[in-house]
């Protein structure tokens, strides 16, 4: 019996609603900006923060990422033929970090060298990576096949490389893969695996790994091409001597990443007299992604606060409105019988259709506007199921709200005065 | 004592307006009855308490003193959702400026109490098509109230006011916006309703409409003037 009544009230509200069509319409527009701007909210915030897990997890969260950067005043001094410009992180610096702080875990050395790699008449350019076997531990990619680097490669030198997916297409083609030797520069190299590799910069940060990527042991790296690159700019040559080009570091918990961070900063910097590293924390792009979370809900949420506010400020507006040019209605009503409370639920269902439809359209604005922020602001953004549970209920509690006190005012209509109303 | 058949019955009703100072009775001091099946014709002057009278008798409005006695029950401390039901069950209104809701179909109108009963779709639409066709509007079904004549618009406030099978009816100048043929039209239509049972007290100012009813009461200044009794 009452879900017939409701029914039959839902649909004569619709009907009513109905009758006035664009007035319903612009009554509902402050619902829809409302709800819209609650959806693009929430779909922004979720995407934000789902991007910088899925960046974490390719930088990998424990992690400390330690980069020797050129210093700025290097650059224009490489005029002459026998400057070399010395700078970066040093063996020493990686052999501190490794005594001086118990919480480190892993800590591999990055040497990277370009060279062009080639087997036959295939050429290609490749980002040689000599490091350590834990490289595979703190930068985890699924093997492909083959084997990744050991300590003993490292004991022997051994003249061994690990190409990523992309690599081998490049190189190898369909040649056998593993065991096949392959010139880098002009050393021999074996290769003895196959890794994936993660694609796509990652946002603030770049990720590790490259798809040209080759890994050999560091120690491999050290004896057969030295720290000496000659760089080749606008026909002069620069010489720079470069021992570590990173050092990745993994702490053993999450609540270590970051005091660690500032402590290797710090002890560095007692040995760098000139700013020659940067220190990147994975961790902080996700307080970055919730601090853009907070900055976009605190502007979309006060938009939406306002819309909402105004929308169902219309609602009440036009629902009075609408309670005083159907007195007269409510005056056959209430003598032919009907109680207080229908009538307060006959236009309080009115009101709530009018917000539940504006909540409906502004679903689908809200829909339509991460859209656009994807597609302009290059920014990701993800619809959940409570992304749009919670503006539809919203949006329901608006119409009950606001609705309420028109619908009392209903309710208190006199019949007798109300039939004499013309 | 009243006779037990009464169906309405007034003792000392007094209905007082106070506005500002002054203070209007508009019923002072009644003692009347209706008798179960009878039809009555109010009369008297322009604010003479008839619309009144017809208000406390619809229980729309409560005395101010006496006492109101509907199937021989005293209904003045009933709460306004027990007056809505006895509205709803008991009694059907018809009103001079007939009083359909504008934006619902003829059918919609005559189903009003039905849907406040909580009667299923079906069913009170085959009962609001009987109706239709009993007051001859069954090809109006779909129609809205502004697309009928007064005649035919009043026939439809007289099937709406039949639909929940009430004892009484209760009409306040039913012909007053109506012309003489329509008129008698509807006054034949509730003297049918008489002889197939209704109550019925009918408010009006015209003689020969008067002339329909069994019973007269005349009022003047709140008062009863005369009863007349065939
Ligand atoms: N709501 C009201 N407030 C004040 N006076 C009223 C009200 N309703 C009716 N009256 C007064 O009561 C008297 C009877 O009115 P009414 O019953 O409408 O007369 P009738 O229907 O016979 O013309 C009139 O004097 C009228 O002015
Ligand atoms: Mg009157």
């Amino acid at each position: 019996m009452k879900q017939i009544q409701f029914s039959r009230e839902l649909s004569s509200g619709i009907q009513t609603l109905l009758l006035h069509k664009l007035r319903s319409f612009l009554t509902m527009l402050g619902v829809v900006f409302g709800v819209g701007s609650v959806v693009a909210m929430l779909a922004v915030g979720e995407g934000a923060s789902k991007e910088a897990l899925e960046q974490i997890r390719k930088l990998g969260s424990h992690n400390i990422l330690i980069s020797s950067v050129k210093p700025a005043e290097e650059d224009t001094a490489g005029t002459t033929p026998s400057f070399m410009s010395i700078y970066g992180l040093t063996y020493m610096d990686h052999e501190r970090i490794a005594q001086s702080f118990s919480s480190v875990k892993k800590n591999v050395p990055v040497k990277l060298v370009r060279k062009e790699a080639r087997i036959g008449h295939r050429a290609v350019e490749l980002r040689v990576v000599g490091t350590s076997d834990q490289w595979f531990e703190v930068i985890p990619r699924p093997v492909l096949g083959g084997r990744t680097l050991m300590q003993k490669d490292l004991d022997a030198k051994s003249p061994v490389v690990i190409l990523t997916e992309f690599g081998a297409r490049k190189l190898l083609a369909t040649r056998q893969t593993i065991g096949q030797t392959i010139r880098i520069g002009v050393d021999s190299f074996t290769v003895i695996g196959i890794v994936k590799n993660e694609t796509g910069a990652s946002g603030a940060m770049q990720i590790p790994d490259r798809e040209i990527d080759a890994y050999i042991p560091i120690t491999t790296a050290m004896s057969y091409f030295g720290d000496v690159v000659i760089k080749m700019s606008s026909g002069s040559r620069l010489r720079e001597k470069v021992e570590l080009n990173q050092i990745i570091v993994q702490v053993a918990s999450l609540d270590q990443v970051e005091s660690s961070a500032r402590a290797i900063e710090r002890m560095l910097s007692l040995f760098h007299k000139k700013k020659d590293f940067q220190i990147q924390v994975p961790l902080a792009l996700l307080k970055q992604a919730e601090a853009t979370k907070r900055t976009f809900n605190i502007v979309l949420g006060a938009i939406a606060g306002i819309s909402l506010l105004v929308g169902g400020i219309g609602i009440m507006n036009i629902m009075l409105a609408s309670v005083t040019e159907r007195t007269r209605e409510i005056g056959i009503r209430r003598a032919i019988g009907a109680k207080r409370k229908q009538i307060i639920i006959q236009f309080l269902i009115e009101a709530m259709v009018l917000s539940f439809v504006g909540g409906i359209l502004g679903l689908a604005m809200g829909i339509a506007i991460p859209f656009f922020i994807t597609w302009f602001a290059k920014m990701p953004t993800v619809i959940t199921p409570m992304g749009i549970l919670l503006p539809l209920c919203v949006s329901l509690g608006i119409g009950i709200v606001f609705g309420l006190y028109p619908a009392a005012r209903a309710a208190r209509v006199d019949p007798i005065v109300a039939l004499r109303h013309e | 004592m009243m006779p037990p058949r009464s169906l309405i019955c007034l003792e000392n009703a007094k209905k007082i307006y106070t506005m500002g100072r002054q203070q209007v009775a508009a019923l002072d001091g009644m003692d009347v009855a209706f008798e179960k099946g009878s039809f009555w014709a109010v009369m008297g002057s322009s604010g003479s308490g008839k619309s009144t009278l017809m208000n406390v008798i619809g229980c729309l409005d409560r005395l101010t003193s006496g006492r109101y006695l509907f199937q021989g029950r005293n209904i003045s401390a009933h709460t306004d959702d027990a007056l809505s039901d006895i509205r709803l069950r008991h009694i059907g209104f018809v009103f001079q400026s007939f009083n359909l809701i504008p934006q619902l179909t003829v059918q919609r109108n005559i189903e009003l109490p039905l849907y406040y009963l909580g009667w299923d779709k079906e069913k009170s639409a085959n009962h609001a098509q009987n109706l239709a066709s009993m007051v001859g509007l069954e090809t109006r079904l779909t129609h809205r109230p502004f697309e009928l004549s007064g005649g035919q618009m009043q026939r439809v406030a007289i099937a709406r006011a039949l639909a929940a099978d009430p004892a009484l009816i209760l009409a306040d100048e039913p012909t007053g916006n109506l012309d003489t043929r329509t008129s008698d039209q509807i006054m034949a239509l509730l003297g049918s309703l008489h002889e197939g049972g209704k109550t019925i007290i009918m408010v009006t100012h015209e003689s020969h409409i008067a002339e329909y009813a069994q019973n007269r009461l005349y009022m003047k200044d709140g008062r009863i003037l005369k009863v007349e009794k065939r």
